[in-house]
């Protein structure tokens, strides 16, 4: 099955580029853009029938590799 | 002395650190990251570069090659470890040093030489540098220390700052911080201080014509106290 997830930056840690991406949609007339966090988004496929067993799998993986946790948070959607 | 570089897809910093630690008097090797063991070694070197192109977050797959269970297994029996700039993102995603080093604040690349003030002389490291104060080299674009206040306070608890970025006279304040870093962090040791990890290049400052010998100070200074 295939497992989505994200990775997002947590809450109160700078994102650059989320700021910068913010800026040039308030110059493009987006003026009501007020903040921007950019993330990460990943679609693995697992050779795992069980969604419960793929799924945990998913956690262990954003802990160990894919979200580094000083300063991220996963979500598997 | 013997002394392990590891050399990782997208290192660059390498030869130049086999360079120095020749120049310095150590008996060199360079080793692959597909190696499982290291040859025996009294300092292992993890150079700067862009390791896997720095894919996922910089030094994040290099963190999981196969070469560095046996860096991990030397660093927690007691054994030197030096990270300079990737080196160090791969030490903080190792979990070998605490906090991970961000995109730097103002989003571009910095190349360029600083001041970095020594904040802890009680280790190999810097123990018989006379100076307080090193110019050195950085060229990073994730150099942006940052932990949790938590870590912060085990950090400043331990005494594990091991430079902070400063002008000429060692002011390490907001003024002189290049890349947004927690508390100009440059560099910072594990609680036993054989794990340094730092983002300015020793290996660049090591040629009196060329750059400025402060690097070497820092190399003659771990021969001496290895």
């Amino acid at each position: 099955m295939r497992v989505k997830l994200i990775v997002t930056l947590k809450n109160g840690v700078l994102d650059p580029q989320g700021k910068a991406i913010q800026q040039t949609l308030n110059g493009m007339a987006f003026d009501n853009v007020s903040e921007v966090r950019q993330g990460k988004y990943f679609e693995i496929e697992v050779n795992e029938s069980d969604k419960g067993i793929a799924k945990s799998q998913a956690e262990e993986m954003c802990k160990k590799l894919l979200a580094n946790l000083v300063i991220e948070d996963y979500k598997i959607l | 002395m013997k002394s392990s570089v590891i050399i990782f897809p997208g290192s660059n910093c390498d030869r130049d650190m086999d360079v120095a630690l020749k120049k310095f008097g150590f008996d060199n090797q360079m080793v692959w990251h597909d190696d499982s063991k290291i040859p025996k070694s009294d300092l292992i070197v993890l150079p700067g570069g862009f390791s896997y192109g720095d894919y996922l977050r910089c030094g994040s797959i290099a963190g999981k090659s196969r070469i560095i269970k046996s860096v991990i297994d030397f660093a927690n029996s007691g054994g030197l470890v030096l990270g300079i700039c990737n080196g160090f993102q791969i030490l903080t995603e190792t979990g070998l040093l605490p906090g991970i080093l961000q995109q730097n604040k103002y989003l571009n690349f910095i190349c360029k030489n600083v001041f970095v003030k020594i904040k802890n002389k009680e280790n190999k490291y810097f123990k018989k540098i006379e100076k307080e104060v090193l110019k050195l080299h950085i060229a990073h674009n994730e150099g942006n220390y940052f932990c949790s206040n938590d870590e912060l306070k085990s950090i400043e608890d331990n005494d594990q700052i091991a430079v902070t970025y400063c002008d000429h006279e060692g002011n390490d304040d907001e003024k002189n911080n290049p890349n947004g870093a927690l508390k100009n962090i440059a560099g910072i040791f594990n609680k036993d201080k054989n794990i340094l990890g730092m983002m300015p290049h020793p290996e660049r400052m090591i040629d009196p014509f060329l750059s400025g010998e402060d690097g070497s100070i820092f190399f003659e200074n771990l021969i001496e106290s290895l």
